[in-house]
């Protein structure tokens, strides 16, 4: 089972948390393409290797935040609050 | 007491007699004993039959590694197969029976498998049973029936089982020499420690081997240390608990048998314990298992792992037989020589496949007896357990010995070399590398915060072992940020010399019939091997499937290697190239009871129930599981049918006042400056044009454009809103909007807090609703006036604040009332007493089923993810402008065009009910297959209408209102004529709810 470091509340088990795959993907907007809404909603990457992920504190703060995490290896290799560009 | 028992020696209580049964047949032991060498002692051999020959088995091993002597243990609920007895801790009254046979052990019918063994050869019974196809499941059930091992108890587990997690800095997984030593740097350093040891006592080969440790008898250093680790505040030991399986970023789970010792659990006490230890360093000191060495008929009852036979005479003073033969190709079996002497047993000879000599230690403990060097044993001799072996030599490699002459005897103790037990290294992905000169995998490169040392390292020297186990216990405690201030002293043995194994991966063939077992828990011969690699099983994962090889409940832990050198063989490779098969949790079996913990029956999931649950037991309502939630579905009254009181209570409502528990609705306190914003941006339709003290109807998508969930939210001021959700989304809900408020728009400022918990609801309905209302909250307080429809006011009932909302899903006048979780049974109480001028009753789930089927109110059967706004009949909520969740894919025209399912009402033409879940066809089908428009997705009968009637999706149904369609059962063969109808019966134009 992994530890997952939450940023509020440090490192917590796997269970406490839910986890929601790509957190690079960004919402388009209303006038964007519908390939680019067909991508957002339906299509993500699958890699074998660095990824980095959105997870839910749901059993502690409640708190999205991005993981940066090795899918080959599991080594969860840092993580940050949700903060954009 | 038996005549294999030494009357002295040992570690075993004397004074403490045990009586057990095998087979109904009485046996005693002594405190100290396990099932294995009190069976050795009372001279039992034959414990068990073979897995698919019905061979006779018997005690082959001393501990984990046992392949064959398996029983089922205890009678009744309690009964557990394919325990090792060599596990066992004999414990008085103790019953264990042979499995696998009929109708007794030593005389087994299904033994004819074993005469007929030239006709079952690997991938028998697939070649044979394949065709045709379809009576495989008619063969399967005698095949399973004639191959196997023992049967399960048929009735519940009576006993308790717990999970724990546990933290250290080190954790040592084994007490041998190298983990002892670990621990008594590790815990030096003021790291807390944790040590873990399957065995009752620890002490690894220390308890079978007569070795010296500074300067002293090995098992004086074994006593001190564990009485030393034992008073220090910052060690923990743990018996009888094996580390099954290692799982990322150390993690380590372990089973503890905390009661399989005693008779039963005392009161109050698990039978075992799931540990998952979560350790900041974990030194393996796991040990290593010897392994056989295939021969002819070595499965034989009397052929037996050298380390055990020494085992069994060091530490229970138990003779394995009184005329022993060694065997091996390597060192260590010479000790078995003196062991046996020791307890009385003659060593007629030592027979040694190697040619050059053993070390000089070896040739110390050989004495008298004689040695046979360069020769092997061919096979043995005997019917049920071993009475003589052939012995012979190999001229070249590769060729059949020649023999030399029978040695009559009743014991063959084997060593084909140890394997170092790597399970868990190699759980944790570790790469292993092949060691030649042990012949064995071991350890390759570093994994971080993980030290394997001793013998599961490959290093079988024990002052290497004890070196290695104090580096790594210093090293790991330093890795872990404690240093070691005082200077440790590592334990010392003598340095010894050793000759080198030579390895002996089968003895070659003599005649095609001799047996020549690899794998002797499931059959598997050198032959199933060959011929395996012969119809092109060159892998060894192939090879491990077609042949079964390594399969069954040992994994393979004595012969596994010998398997793989012999498919190397076969390919003319080396060890290495042809690899070696996967280690996965768990190490050894785990009772499923263990595994599931606490967390089944009613246990499996939480229950919920709301506030007024207690008054719904109290007036005997008859509760009803809905998803997590106990909810009252009717309230019977005395001789009523349950159907009778369903209709009662919809009719009540329809035709005086009712009042239902809707607490299980989830509740949402939203607030911030960009709360209106927020809900804009959830709800397809508009919040922030919403009055402050006025609630709306919201519905939500899914960001595919398809509806999500539903429920009226409440403007309770500028900046604060309170949502409700269904029962079933209150947690998806919740954490929907929590991802687009914390990820997509951070920058709106809102905060989002569950209050479910918190507030109860109740819904009052029904033409004197407002009577009742007004009574309890001050006369026309409820008037249309204060209180319109979808308005929402604050009130005290009973001096509780409560909240009164103006909302209706029954097609009556309407009321939701939410208290304070606390206060709902007072207030509801309240409401009942000052009701009963207008005969309030209370209704439960069926009738609110009805009720809102009748007004067609749509629900979870409706909102099952395929429909859209539109479909429902909400197209004109979603706002042309602005975003929000799911508009943009709501927009695409696969949900936008011709010939979508659209909700409708359903009547029933011939009075005949609705099949739930049926299908919409056009015309009756007369049982033949026939296209669907559709399919119910709620149906009831309506007292208020007096006929069946349902909701439907059904294609285009909007424009087909007045046609008649069929809704087709063919799990039940039913096909119902029905008109298609708007999906509103009652109060369509909300002049009731209105009003």
């Amino acid at each position: 089972m992994l530890l997952i470091p939450c940023p509020w509340c440090g490192k917590r088990a796997q269970t406490e948390f839910t986890y929601r795959g790509d957190a690079t993907v960004e919402r388009p907007d209303l006038a964007d393409s519908d390939s680019q809404w067909y991508d957002y909603v339906y299509t993500r990457d699958n890699p074998r290797g660095e990824h980095t992920e959105w997870w839910h504190h749901t059993g502690g703060c409640r708190k999205w935040f991005k993981v940066r995490r090795n899918t080959w290896t599991h080594e969860v290799i840092s993580s940050e609050p949700p903060v954009r560009d | 007491m038996g005549a294999f028992r030494n009357s002295s020696g040992g570690t075993l209580d004397r004074t403490q007699r045990i009586r057990f049964r095998f087979d109904g047949k009485q046996y005693s032991g002594f405190q100290g004993d396990t099932l294995a060498s009190a069976l050795l002692a009372n001279g039992v051999r034959v414990v068990g039959r073979s897995f698919k020959y019905h061979r006779p088995r018997g005690v082959f091993g001393m501990g984990v590694e046992e392949p064959s002597a398996m029983v089922r243990l205890r009678t009744g609920a309690r009964a557990e197969p394919n325990v090792r007895v060599t596990e066992v801790e004999l414990f008085d009254g103790l019953e264990a029976h042979s499995q696998h046979c009929w109708p007794s052990v030593n005389f087994d019918l299904g033994a004819i498998a074993n005469v007929m063994s030239p006709l079952l050869p690997a991938g028998f019974y697939y070649k044979t049973f394949m065709w045709p196809a379809t009576k495989w499941m008619f063969y399967e059930h005698f095949i399973r029936k004639a191959a196997g091992l023992g049967s399960s108890a048929t009735e519940p587990d009576p006993d308790n089982y717990s999970r724990s997690y546990e933290f250290c800095d080190v954790l040592i997984v084994g007490a041998g020499p190298a983990g002892l030593s670990a621990a008594l740097s590790a815990a030096s350093s003021g790291a807390k420690v944790m040590l873990v040891d399957e065995t009752p006592d620890g002490g690894g080969r220390l308890r079978f081997d007569d070795e010296v440790i500074n300067d002293g008898p090995a098992d004086k250093w074994l006593n001190e240390t564990l009485r030393e680790l034992s008073k220090m505040p910052n060690f923990e030991f743990r018996f009888r608990t094996t580390a099954f399986g290692y799982y990322d970023q150390n993690m380590v789970v372990a089973l503890e048998r905390v009661s399989d010792h005693l008779p039963e659990p005392e009161p109050g006490q698990v039978r075992q314990r799931v540990l998952q230890i979560r350790a900041k360093q974990v030194v393996l000191a796991s040990g290593s298992i010897e392994r056989s060495i295939p021969f002819g008929y070595n499965d034989k009852p009397g052929v037996m792992l050298a380390s055990a036979v020494r085992g069994y005479a060091l530490k229970y003073a138990v003779a394995c037989g009184r005329r022993a033969v060694v065997f091996t190709n390597n060192d260590s079996a010479y000790a078995t020589v003196t062991a046996l002497h020791s307890v009385g047993a003659q060593v007629v000879a030592v027979v040694d496949s190697r040619t050059q000599s053993p070390g000089k230690r070896a040739l110390e403990q050989l004495g008298d007896a004689k040695l046979i060097q360069g020769s092997v044993v061919i096979k043995t001799k005997g019917l049920r357990s071993v009475q003589a072996v052939e012995i012979g030599q190999i001229a070249d490699e590769g060729d059949s010995p020649k023999k030399s002459h029978t040695i009559r005897c009743d014991l063959v103790c084997v060593s084909g070399g140890w394997t170092p037990t790597i399970h868990l290294f190699s759980h944790a992905q570790g790469k292993l590398n092949f060691d030649d000169s042990i012949s064995a995998f071991v350890p390759g490169a570093d994994i971080p915060a993980l030290h394997v040392v001793g013998s599961a390292n490959g290093e079988f020297s024990l002052a290497a072992c004890l070196r290695q186990g104090s580096d790594a216990g210093i090293e790991s405690a330093k890795q872990a940020g404690y240093e070691t201030t005082a200077s440790v002293s590592i334990p010392t043995a003598p340095e010894e010399s050793v000759g080198d194994m030579e390895p002996l991966w089968s003895v070659p063939r003599t005649g095609s019939r001799v047996k020549r077992f690899v794998d002797i828990q499931n059959d598997v011969t050198i032959d199933d091997i060959e011929l395996a690699h012969t119809e092109g099983f060159v892998s060894v994962e192939h090879l491990k499937r077609y042949t079964t090889l390594g399969m069954g409940t040992d994994q393979g832990r004595t012969s596994n290697i010998n398997g793989l050198a012999n498919l190397a063989r076969l390919r003319k490779a080396e060890v290495p190239e042809v690899g070696h098969t996967t280690f996965r949790p768990p190490y050894t079996p785990v009772s499923l009871g263990a595994l599931a913990g606490v967390d089944f029956s009613e246990h499996l999931s939480p229950v919920r129930r709301t506030p007024l649950h207690q008054w719904h037991e109290r007036n005997h309502a008859h509760l009803q599981n809905s998803g997590v939630w106990k909810r009252p579905a009717y309230y019977p009254r005395t001789g009523e049918s349950v159907q009778d009181a369903i209709l009662r209570e919809t009719r009540h409502v329809r035709e005086k006042v009712g009042i239902t528990d809707v607490s299980s609705l989830g509740k949402i306190d939203v607030q911030g400056r960009d709360a209106a914003e927020f809900l804009e941006r959830i709800y397809i339709n508009r919040w922030k044009s919403l009055q402050i003290g006025r609630c709306r109807y919201g519905l939500m998508l899914r960001e595919d454009g398809f509806v999500f969930d539903d429920g009226t939210s409440t403007r309770l001021s500028e900046n604060e809103f309170y949502m409700t959700t269904t029962t079933a989304n209150a947690g998806p809900v919740l954490e929907h909007m929590e991802i687009y408020a914390q990820t997509v728009w951070p920058e709106l400022h809102v905060h989002l807090t569950s209050i479910s918990d918190q507030w109860a609801g109740m819904a009052l309905a029904g033409p004197f609703s407002r009577n009742v209302l007004n009574t309890v909250i001050g006369e026309q307080a409820a008037s249309n006036e204060n209180l319109p429809y979808m308005g929402v006011i604050n009130a005290r009932i009973a001096d509780v604040p409560v909240l009164v909302f103006r909302v209706s899903f029954s097609g009556e006048l309407g009321y939701e009332i939410h208290i304070p979780s606390r206060q709902a049974e007072l207030v509801w109480e309240t409401i009942l007493a000052a009701g009963q001028e207008w005969e309030i009753a209370p209704y439960g789930l069926e009738a609110m089923t009805i009720l809102r089927i009748e007004k067609g109110h749509v629900v979870a059967a409706e909102l099952d993810g395929r429909t859209t706004a539109a479909d429902l009949g909400f197209g004109r909520m979603m706002k042309p402008d602005g975003d929000y969740v799911g508009k943009r894919l709501a927009e695409r025209s696969a949900l936008t065009a011709n010939g979508r399912k659209q909700l409708v009402g359903i009547k029933s033409i011939d009075s005949s009910p609705i099949p739930r879940g049926a299908q919409i066809i056009a015309e009756p089908s007369g049982g033949k297959p026939a296209q669907t428009f559709g399919q119910v997705t709620s149906a009831c009968f309506s007292p208020h209408l007096n006929q069946e009637i349902g909701l439907a999706l059904i294609k285009d149904g909007r424009l087909i209102y007045g046609k008649t369609m069929y809704a087709a059962s063919p799990l039940t063969g039913r096909e119902v004529p029905v008109e298609i109808v708007h999906h509103i019966f009652v109060d369509a134009e909300g002049e009731r709810v209105r009003g």
